[in-house]
């Protein structure tokens, strides 16, 4: 079988900064998987700017940003489309490739599989199942990286960070949301949120309303809210569920040995946040190696 | 729709779908119409998925006979489609002393219908066959026949199997009227006119409506909503068994069963509903499933939960099936087969097949049989991404191998819907928070052949 001193599972800022820092200390036997045919991670899809400040000191826009981390790792043994299956005990990680399935043992493994949005069922969300209903991430990716518009005219549920990201991901390609909805009094992204949701971008934000239904047979036709008791009907053509992250730990469920980096500790950071603990995880890695 | 057709199959579903096989395997010229944009899109598209016994099924009712003859013939054919089968046996699981002094009366009637190897189990067996079940549960009914399937493959499969013996399939075709003149149908359908001999209706939420094309009809469906939750696949191996419930009079009740794709699942609700087509969940009714499987299974506490459904089941005034020839109007009415379908499908095609033979005359000597095994979904055995391609849903491991073929078969998905049921792609724990761009691009690029 195939040994490594280490491997890092995920490609995105925290696992491509691991794997660069490694390969500087004088690591050399380090592969990093990434289950997706490019790597980069969540940035990837990102077409806003804002990204690059702490590792380049530059204002770039998400795949900017990831094609200069995947430049950085030129080189190094990056593995794309490589899906982990499982981790095994003695660290021996079962992987799927285009070729197969193969194994690959690793004296120290680094979990940097990020982060993603609460979806639809989790939260429980009554109505009916028409299409039109996703999460920020996933309309990131129709819109940027597929060109494709979902609906014309959504409601955004939430109002964290990326909430307004999704603003910005629906006015590239000229979707105007109904409106901003919020179940407490204020909203959740720091305080001059909600009047740049309005008077930049026209989207009114509507606080103390929660979500009771979505409706629609084929295509999202309409949501059901409440507001101080009062219940009522909103058209829209699509749902944005926003927030609420959750790591992508499913490979944590065997509780093998393993150091984790970036958004999958739980709570959510920025890609530089992320970039720099991946960096920070390799130098521990290095040390422990030594 | 130019020709004539010796029999029209109305719905799509799995009832409708195992007739159509027959007749088709028969060497009858056969065509089916359903309304959904895909087959499966009613009754059939969201339920337990088990293969059952009949043990609890009401005794000599036809329903009981049709399950029977379905669940020994899914046996029999399920090696030849490739169709699977999870053996894991059935508890029904007494909670309270009431319900406790139910159970020798559920063994009885097990073997009443036949199904002997039914048997009681005290609360120490039933500790060591389900440890992480709570302490709250008494003793048990073991039910070792009763497995767990998956919802698609069966009925896709017998429609691959029509399909190869030369029926058609039409889609986006609901029934609007019909006129029965010299012997021959005339049904209109947005899909446009289709003459058939015989008119076979297995509508199911729709089948009153339908059945008034040929005669008042003698059953009226009052649509039952089912509401399930899905946890995820780290809660699956906290159960072994289907944990049933000791069935009230008018339902089963609400069951915990592991599924075939590894997730573990809690429902059906049963709330009589007047809505036939959509059926809506509820954020409160959720929330009580969830508490109620936590609390058979403390350990489910902190389990996500990956998918939430609710479908409608065709239920009657009547206790039974409505299965009847109407002799002088060549139409077949197959109503009111609730929940029981998928077990009893192809029991009940056989039985439409010795209606028709008692009716409308003998079947022609049948062509050799042409097998059609369909993709395999299940986890248990051997899947496409095992021999390597690319994954493009990381939760399901849904190759794009996978998504390609199901766009390029006999029967393609008409809707993303039907490509989430024929490949599982968007049906994990991120619900396409990762992939459903990527799919949803490559469905255009196969339907419109642009992404």
């Amino acid at each position: 079988m195939e040994q490594r001193d280490v491997v890092i599972i995920g490609g995105g800022p925290a696992g491509l900064a691991a794997a660069r820092r490694l390969a500087d200390l004088g690591v050399t036997s380090v592969t990093v998987l990434e289950r997706e045919q490019e790597a980069g991670g969540i940035p990837r899809h990102c077409g806003h700017s804002g990204f690059g400040w702490q590792s380049h000191r530059r204002i770039w826009t998400g795949p900017r940003f990831a094609g200069e981390l995947r430049r950085s790792v030129e080189g190094l043994d990056i593995r794309t489309g490589s899906t982990v299956l499982k981790i095994e005990p003695d660290s021996i990680i079962r992987i799927q490739n285009n070729n197969g399935v193969t194994e690959l043992q690793a004296r120290r493994i680094l979990i940097a599989t990020g982060t993603r949005e609460t979806p639809r069922a989790a939260r429980l969300i009554g109505g009916s199942r028409p299409q039109g209903v996703m999460n920020t991430g996933a309309l990131q990716a129709h819109i940027y990286l597929r060109q494709h518009k979902p609906f014309a005219r959504p409601v955004i549920i939430g109002s964290e960070w990326v909430s307004f990201s999704a603003i910005l991901t629906c006015r590239h390609l000229g979707i105007k949301p109904v409106a901003m909805i919020e179940e407490n009094a204020r909203i959740s992204a720091p305080r001059p949120g909600d009047l740049i949701a309005n008077l930049l971008y026209g989207v009114p934000v509507w606080t103390r309303t929660k979500l009771i239904a979505i409706e629609g047979r084929t295509q999202v036709e309409s949501i059901e809210i409440e507001c101080d008791g009062v219940r009522r009907h909103v058209a829209c053509d699509g749902v944005i569920l926003t927030g609420q992250f959750e790591p992508d730990a499913s490979l944590l469920m065997n509780k093998a040995d393993v150091m984790l980096a970036g958004n999958v500790q739980g709570q959510l950071k920025t890609s530089g946040v992320c970039w720099r603990e991946g960096r920070d995880a390799a130098e521990r890695l290095a040390r422990e190696l030594a | 729709m130019s020709g004539q057709f010796d029999i029209a199959v109305i719905g799509g579903g799995v009832v409708g779908l195992a007739i159509l096989r027959r007749f088709a395997m028969a060497g009858l010229n056969s065509v089916l119409l359903e309304r959904g944009a895909d087959i499966l899109s009613g009754a059939s598209k969201a339920n337990s998925a088990l293969l059952h016994t009949g043990f609890d099924a009401p005794p000599g009712s036809l329903e009981l006979a049709c399950m029977q003859a379905g669940y020994a013939e899914y046996l029999a054919i399920r090696d030849k489609l490739n169709l699977p089968l999870v053996k894991s046996s059935a508890l029904v699981v007494a909670w309270t002393d009431e319900e406790v002094a139910k159970l020798d009366g559920i063994v009885a009637k097990a073997h009443a219908n036949g199904v002997n190897d039914v048997r009681r189990i005290n609360s120490n067996e039933l500790r060591a066959a389900e440890p992480h079940l709570s302490n709250l549960a008494h003793d048990a009914v073991r039910v070792p026949g009763e497995h767990i399937i998956d919802p698609w493959s069966a009925p896709l499969a017998y429609a691959h199997q029509a399909l190869a013996h030369g029926a058609v399939i039409l889609r986006n075709a609901e029934v609007t009227g019909g006129k029965f003149a010299n012997g021959m149908w005339t049904l209109a359908s947005r899909a446009g006119d289709v003459a058939a001999r015989i008119v076979i209706n297995a509508a199911g939420n729709f089948g009153d409506l339908v059945e008034a094309i040929a005669r008042p009809s003698p059953f009226r469906i009052t649509p039952r909503k089912g509401q399930f939750v899905v946890f995820d696949k780290s809660a699956a191996q906290c159960v072994n068994a289907i944990i049933l419930p000791v069935p009230s009079e008018r339902t089963k009740g609400v069951v915990l069963f592991r599924t075939a794709f590894g997730n573990l699942a809690i429902g059906p609700t049963a709330e009589d509903v007047d809505e036939r087509e959509i059926a809506t969940c509820d954020t409160a009714t959720l929330e009580r499933l969830k508490a109620r499987a936590i609390e058979m299974v403390p350990a489910l506490a902190g389990v996500g939960v990956n998918a939430i459904y609710a479908g409608l089941r065709p239920a009657t005034e009547h206790k039974d099936y409505v299965i009847e020839a109407v002799g002088p109007g060549n139409w077949i009415t197959v109503g009111g087969i609730r929940s029981t379908g998928l077990t009893a499908a192809l029991g009940i095609a056989s039985h439409v097949i010795r209606l028709y033979t008692e009716h409308f005359g003998r079947l022609p000597d049948p062509p050799e049989p042409i097998w059609t095994p369909v993709p395999n979904l299940t986890e248990d055995r051997h899947r496409p991404y095992q021999d390597g391609g690319e994954i493009v849903c990381h939760c399901e491991w849904v190759t794009r191998g996978e998504i390609e073929r199901a766009m390029e078969s006999p029967l393609p998905a008409g809707d993303l819907n039907g490509l989430k049921r024929r490949t599982r792609a968007m049906m994990g724990r991120c619900q396409g928070f990762n992939c459903s761009a990527h799919v949803a691009a490559i469905f255009r690029e196969k339907i419109h052949g642009t992404a």
